[in-house]
């Protein structure tokens, strides 16, 4: 019999498979890493003893909640960690699990790939010491590890405050937050933000916390170069009052987050341009049936919203996939958690407004900016393309093969798309959306193929 | 309402280079292409630019496109990671090292000077081929270039001679009004014109069939995969004796692989399939043992017309004098393209082309009724 799958065991996948169980359908669970909990909630190596109060702070009750739910659930459906979904198509996910590739057909799936940082690259981006704010996050949680002693935080979004914090709180020297973000914006945003008010109040606690104990917060300060021969060695980046440097040895860096959307893609969903994620996004329902009838998306993956949402959002999607394949469901629940989401919803529209895309970055971005590090393609590179009359994000790709290399587009194919649109003089809803390709992640030669 | 000579239907290699050779000769050219020009088979094919393996009756047009692309700077303006390093076919058996040996001496005559290497000196003169091959034969001036950078390039250059380039520009509508062709387009264009030129690829089986000479053409969708860049081994571009793996490395390390069938997403889309690539991640570490452990990033697909004899359609239609047929190349026209838009420039200019073309001749299907 064909299987009910769900793909990621983040907040909205473990969520996804608890509400499956609790109505007696039992799904297999994949997921790329070794534990379930997803990256907000990433969990440390099975022998490491630390707290869940050390690691996950206001949010400990959650992230034990979530990762007591997956251990209790984990003998009862079938899990399979360490699985990665490299394709779909024809009904089935092609899998690769310790060098093996496998078919996996569905039913009905429920997609709950997450997200990753969004990249806006600088100059000196590429050089070690470097990382993306959710990197640096990961090695903190995951390993015990700070990425430097003297560490930059830059970019925007609530992940910025929270990383400083976390950092600072585990005994590291953050010499500077650097927020993009003017503080006018952020004023704007208070109305939106009010619709949670909990969610306010912790970002307003990292802030001041970071103020008390001396570490300086920039806001309106934009990152220009990062410096240094072997690795990171300083920081450069301008204000209002003019420009200013930094000693440091790492920097960790980013614009919010971006949806991973590529399984969408491949298993044929609708896209549609999302103005407040700045991205094409698979087009889903309140109850998050997405345009093709046997997939379901939850979580970040299909438009940012944070891992409350995604959990709440993992379940409502769960009791759709149920409803239609005829189980009855608690008749008040959709409603209640629709209404929830609608809320969180209304915030991150304040959020996005109070970290504001950074409008500047695509036309003050050098040609020298290396903006595909897989590929080494340069800003001017795309440019150039650009000034040769193609305006069509794939086209561009096809001549400088921004986007072809071993990351697919995934880190860089945001800011490739803002340099293109800048270039072009088009808006960037109008450039075309890069296409998905398998493999998501690279696939070795000489696999083994299960009959 | 648009004035020319020529309407040409279709931006792949075969249309664009048409548009290039009937513009440099002076005439009036409106190339029309439904998406945009070079993003489909002739973009996103495998990049082999070959004449070893073709059937003989098409050596003569290929030779002349290796002429064609001896020059390729001065013709398009770039190199288009163009290298001549040799096209190297192996065999798996003996039996398929006779049929190698018997292609050598057929196709003699035609300037391939094909070489033919036994296991040993194959191992010799090419050390990273897999143990499994018996044998290859070699022809020193085939190579392989890089497609997404070539066939647009054509169609940029006839527009740089003065060719009208129209991209996203569908065709919707096709008459001939006993004098001349009138073609509208979705984007409002109309265009006139004494001629008019069928290079529409996969789908060029259309418009022949609306002048009454339906042809029994189906779509092929290649799977093809690249690799992440690895150190330079590869200095041939290769291919097996009766089908299977192709493979080739460009200068900057990457392997790019081909093999077996995709599938059609819809009518303009095509996706390798899980089933193809794996069989090249499993197959490929035989024939090329170093892939062992690499890494392949991306895979990809196209969409290109067959014909049932494997030959493609280039000359006069033969219902409707003005009207140029060139497609169903069989996911061969990379190579070829430049030289079938120079003979059907020489069909315009001075009514025939300057090699022969009859064995392509659309009347073979005449016979066939097309289900």
């Amino acid at each position: 019999m064909k299987a009910v799958v769900i793909i990621g065991a983040g907040p909205a996948g473990i969520r996804s498979a608890q509400t499956l169980m609790a109505h007696g359908v039992r799904p297999v669970l994949l997921d790329e890493a070794a534990r379930g909990g997803g990256q907000i909630y990433r969990r440390q190596p099975e022998n490491f003893k630390r707290s869940a109060v050390k690691l996950y702070g206001f949010e400990a009750r959650k992230a034990s909640g979530l990762h007591q739910t997956i251990d209790a659930l984990r003998g009862q459906l079938d899990y399979r960690p360490e699985t990665l979904v490299w394709n779909a198509e024809d009904g089935a996910l092609d899998t690769l699990h310790e060098g093996r590739a496998a078919r996996l057909e569905f039913s009905r799936v429920i997609v709950a790939t997450g997200a990753t940082d969004r990249i806006l690259p600088v100059s000196g981006w590429t050089l070690p010491g470097v990382y993306s704010l959710g990197a640096a996050q990961i090695a903190l949680k995951f390993q015990g590890c700070a990425i430097g002693e003297r560490v930059a935080l830059c970019g925007s979004g609530p992940l910025l405050y929270l990383v400083a914090y976390q950092y600072a709180k585990a005994g590291a020297r953050v010499v500077a937050v650097l927020d993009s973000s003017p503080f006018s914006a952020q004023a704007r945003a208070l109305p939106g933000l009010l619709s949670q008010p909990a969610t306010l109040a912790k970002g307003i606690y990292y802030r001041s916390w970071l103020t008390a104990h001396g570490i300086p917060v920039h806001q309106g300060a934009t990152l220009k170069r990062v410096n240094g021969e072997q690795r990171v060695q300083s920081v450069e980046w301008s204000n209002a009052k003019g420009e200013h440097r930094l000693d440091c040895d790492a920097v960790a860096f980013a614009h919010g987050l971006r949806s991973e959307t590529q399984l969408a893609d491949l298993l044929g969903c609708e896209f549609a341009w999302n103005p407040l994620n700045r991205a094409w996004l698979p087009q889903r329902d309140h109850a998050g049936r997405s345009s093709v009838a046997e997939v379901y998306l939850a979580g970040d993956g299909a438009g940012i919203m944070g891992a409350d949402a995604a959990e709440m959002a993992g379940e409502r999607a769960a009791l759709a996939l149920l409803e239609d394949i005829g189980y009855l469901i608690p008749p008040q629940r959709p409603d209640s958690l629709e209404r929830s989401l609608q809320r969180i919803s209304e915030f991150r529209n304040g959020l996005e407004r109070a970290f504001a895309f950074p409008e500047h970055w695509a036309s003050e971005t050098a040609d020298e900016v290396v903006v595909c590090r897989c590929e080494e393609v340069l800003a001017g590179d795309i440019r150039k393309v650009v000034r040769e009359g193609h305006w069509e994000i794939n086209r561009v790709k096809a001549h400088c093969r921004i986007g072809m290399g071993r990351c697919q587009g995934r880190m860089c194919g945001a800011a490739a798309a803002e340099i293109i649109a800048c270039e072009s003089r088009r808006p960037v809803s109008e450039i075309g959306r890069l296409r998905a390709q398998a493999p998501i992640k690279p696939l070795p030669f000489g696999l083994e193929v299960e009959p | 309402m648009i004035e020319v000579d020529a309407v040409i239907i279709g931006g792949g290699i075969v249309g664009a280079s048409a548009a290039l050779f009937l513009s440099k000769a002076g005439r009036r050219v409106a190339l029309l292409e439904r998406d945009f020009c070079g993003s489909h088979s002739s973009g996103v094919n495998y990049g082999g630019v070959r004449r070893q393996g073709r059937p003989l009756s098409q050596l003569p047009l290929s030779q002349r496109a290796h002429e064609l692309w001896g020059q390729l700077p001065q013709l398009i303006g770039i190199d288009g990671e163009y290298q001549r390093s040799g096209h190297l076919k192996l065999a798996r058996s003996l039996n398929d090292l006779h049929a190698l040996q018997h292609y050598a001496v057929s196709s003699q005559g035609f300037g391939l000077d094909l070489q033919l290497l036994d296991r040993h000196e194959l191992r010799a003169r090419f050390p990273w081929v897999g143990d499994v091959t018996a044998g290859a034969s070699f022809c020193p001036d085939d190579g392989h270039a890089n497609p997404r950078l070539v066939s647009p390039a054509f169609a940029q250059t006839a527009r740089r001679h003065g060719a009208q380039v129209h991209e996203q520009c569908a065709v919707t509508a096709v008459e001939h009004d006993g004098q001349r062709f009138r073609v509208s387009t979705q984007t409002g264009l109309e265009l006139h014109a004494p001629w008019l030129l069928n290079c529409a690829g996969a789908w060029a089986g259309t418009l022949a069939a609306q002048f009454g000479e339906a042809v029994p053409m189906h779509a092929g969708h290649p799977a093809m995969l690249v690799t992440e860049p690895l150190p330079l081994v590869m200095n041939a571009s290769t291919g097996v004796e009766g089908g299977g793996i192709y493979a080739r490395q460009v200068a900057r390390g990457n392997c790019v692989l081909g093999g077996g069938q995709g599938f059609a997403l819809d009518d303009a889309r095509a996706r390798p399939g899980q089933h193809a690539v794996i069989e090249i991640l499993r197959q490929a570490v035989e024939l090329y043992p170093f892939l062992e452990g690499a890494q392949a990033i991306r895979t990809w697909s196209g969409t290109e017309g067959y014909l049932p004899d494997r030959q493609p359609v280039i000359g006069h239609s033969s219902t409707q004098p003005g009207l140029l047929h060139a497609f169903g190349f069989a996911g061969a026209g990379f190579q070829i393209g430049p030289a079938v838009g120079q003979a059907l420039t020489e069909i315009i200019c001075s009514g025939a082309s300057k090699t022969p073309l009859d064995a392509f001749s659309i009347t073979r299907f005449h016979s066939i009724s097309v289900a």
